[in-house]
């Protein structure tokens, strides 16, 4: 399997199911993206957005349907599991830094640990990603003593610096100040056009039109509709995402 | 107003000859030889328990580690043993356990891994460094065994010390760092564990006074530490009150010293953090 193969789907997953108990979270998800594509999930609270996300890397396991990440296929308990999620980026809700670790050595960590990096050849690549976010100058700082808007920018800067091959956001900006919130969208978009494989979970609607290739909304943990941003906000198809975007719209 | 009342019972009623500087030579005396003041039973009592509590807070927070470690893991083996352990420690008397345990390790273990061959009067234990850590060669197998009782029992308490100390870490931080692609071996040391460390310092410094206190127990199996001399002082003086108080205070001195060091370190480290 050739890993720079542009032809494979970076994400590729087939009739997807996870239950907790009576409680079914994501029903026969079906969905593949493909490299530098940018796909927006969208949906109302308890949807299943973010179980998705949290599957394609197994934060979350599941229980029916494959999941196949450049081909290879992820696996609840799987040995090896490190090896996907070393190319797959994640951004948090609540950004998740290293508290006691400064800015810089919260990226240098990983590729330190998992590619044997010196620290001085880490701490370059650092300082790069944190110039590229806007943000080098607090690289010796910690996390606490930021703001939320710098700290997520720190957390991609810190996703990035693994080289992933795809970046997964879940709702980056939801616990952000209104201000912060174009500062992270800012970087996000950058990074959109860089060519980055993303699947970003969140409620910017702006930002989905301005960025999607697709957008995925989700309700009661299935798929409602497929759509290019244009078709998906001018002229949903499905009941259900025209009620959705009515009850944005009306804010 | 009680301890004058006290001390009036105690004098008219009892007709108790107070004698103080019979106990305190006994703390401290006159060598006939060198003139000198030399420390006498009941400091070497001191010393020693001293070093009980150090060594036992030293191997205890050992196995309390991964003890407390294993509290929190997946395989539920690891859980169970943790659990159990801790349980049995914690819900029988600390006495009653160190009974049991002290003849167990005495006829069983100590003659298996030979201490009682160990020779005295050799180098490895016959020098100022050794005595000063671990007290007089004589008495090792002693002071050993009174060490692995207080450890043991300790260890349980120290385990959910470090287990509520993970715990407390918060879940997105386990997975940030997994999700990086970290092992788990990494996320504990990286991320992980540094983070529960700072939670679990201060419980860990009253556990250490505690055991302090708790180290009289190891008195009833006669290991040579500070209460135990206090009552063959005691007894062969029959300057009960004195003995007591004084050593009452000796205590007092020692775990109101420590907790006034660790309250100073913990400021320091809160003042550092900022």
């Amino acid at each position: 399997m050739n890993d720079t193969d542009q032809s494979i789907p970076v994400v590729e997953i087939n009739g997807l199911c996870k239950w907790y108990g009576d409680f079914s979270a994501l029903y026969d998800i079906n969905l593949s993206v493909a490299n530098g594509e940018k796909v927006v999930v969208c949906g109302p609270s308890g949807s299943g957005k973010s179980t998705l996300i949290r599957c394609i890397n197994q934060l979350e396991v599941h229980q029916t349907g494959t999941i196949k990440v450049s081909g290879r296929e992820v696996k609840p308990e799987m040995k090896g599991i490190e090896l996907v999620r070393r190319d797959v980026g994640m951004v948090f809700q609540s950004f998740n830094l290293f508290p006691h670790l400064s800015v810089v050595d919260n990226l240098t960590l990983g590729p330190i640990r998992n590619f044997g990096m010196s620290k001085a050849e880490a701490k370059k690549t650092a300082m790069a990603y944190l110039e590229r976010v806007q943000i080098a100058e607090q690289a010796d700082k910690y996390p606490v003593q930021l703001s939320g808007g710098q700290q997520q920018r720190v957390a991609i800067a810190r996703a990035l610096c693994m080289k992933p091959k795809l970046m997964l956001f879940d709702e980056p900006t939801s616990a952000l100040d209104p201000e912060m919130i174009s500062g992270v969208l800012d970087v996000m978009i950058e990074l959109a056009r860089d060519g980055m494989t993303m699947i970003v979970v969140t409620h910017e609607m702006g930002f989905a039109r301005q960025v999607a290739d697709r957008v995925v909304f989700m309700d009661n943990g299935e798929i409602v509709e497929i759509a290019d941003p244009e078709t998906f906000f001018n002229s949903p198809v499905t009941d259900r995402a025209q009620l959705f975007l009515s009850q944005l719209l009306s804010h | 107003m009680l301890i004058l009342y006290a001390v009036y019972r105690v004098n008219d009623v009892l007709v108790y000859h107070w004698n103080w500087s019979r106990v305190f030579n006994f703390v401290i005396r006159v060598d006939e030889d060198t003139g000198a003041l030399v420390p006498n039973l009941l400091l070497h009592g001191l010393a020693t328990t001293l070093r009980l509590a150090l060594w036992a807070t030293v191997l205890a927070t050992i196995i309390g580690l991964v003890m407390g470690y294993w509290r929190t893991s997946k395989n539920l083996t690891l859980r169970m043993i943790s659990r159990c352990y801790v349980e049995l420690i914690r819900n029988i008397p600390p006495v009653v356990f160190i009974f049991i345990f002290y003849f167990f390790i005495s006829s069983q273990l100590f003659p298996v891994i030979g201490i009682e061959d160990i020779n005295k009067e050799g180098a490895l234990v016959n020098n100022g460094v050794f005595q000063f850590f671990f007290g007089n060669p004589s008495l090792l197998s002693n002071f050993l065994a009174g060490m692995l009782c207080l450890a043991l029992f300790e260890a349980a308490y120290i385990t959910e010390i470090v287990r509520a100390g993970i715990q407390s870490i918060d879940k997105g931080q386990w997975e940030a760092a997994r999700a990086m692609g970290l092992s788990r071996f990494n996320v504990l040391r990286d991320v992980i564990m540094p983070q529960a460390i700072r939670k679990i310092l201060p419980p860990l410094a009253g556990q250490f006074i505690t055991l302090i206190k708790d180290s009289a127990i190891v008195s009833l199996i006669s290991i040579q530490e500070l209460t135990f001399l206090a009552t063959e002082v005691a007894a062969s003086t029959t300057k009960v009150f004195e003995t007591w108080i004084l050593v009452a205070a000796m205590y007092f001195v020692l775990c109101y010293g420590f907790a006034t060091l660790f309250r100073y370190l913990e400021k320091r480290a809160a003042k550092a953090q900022r």
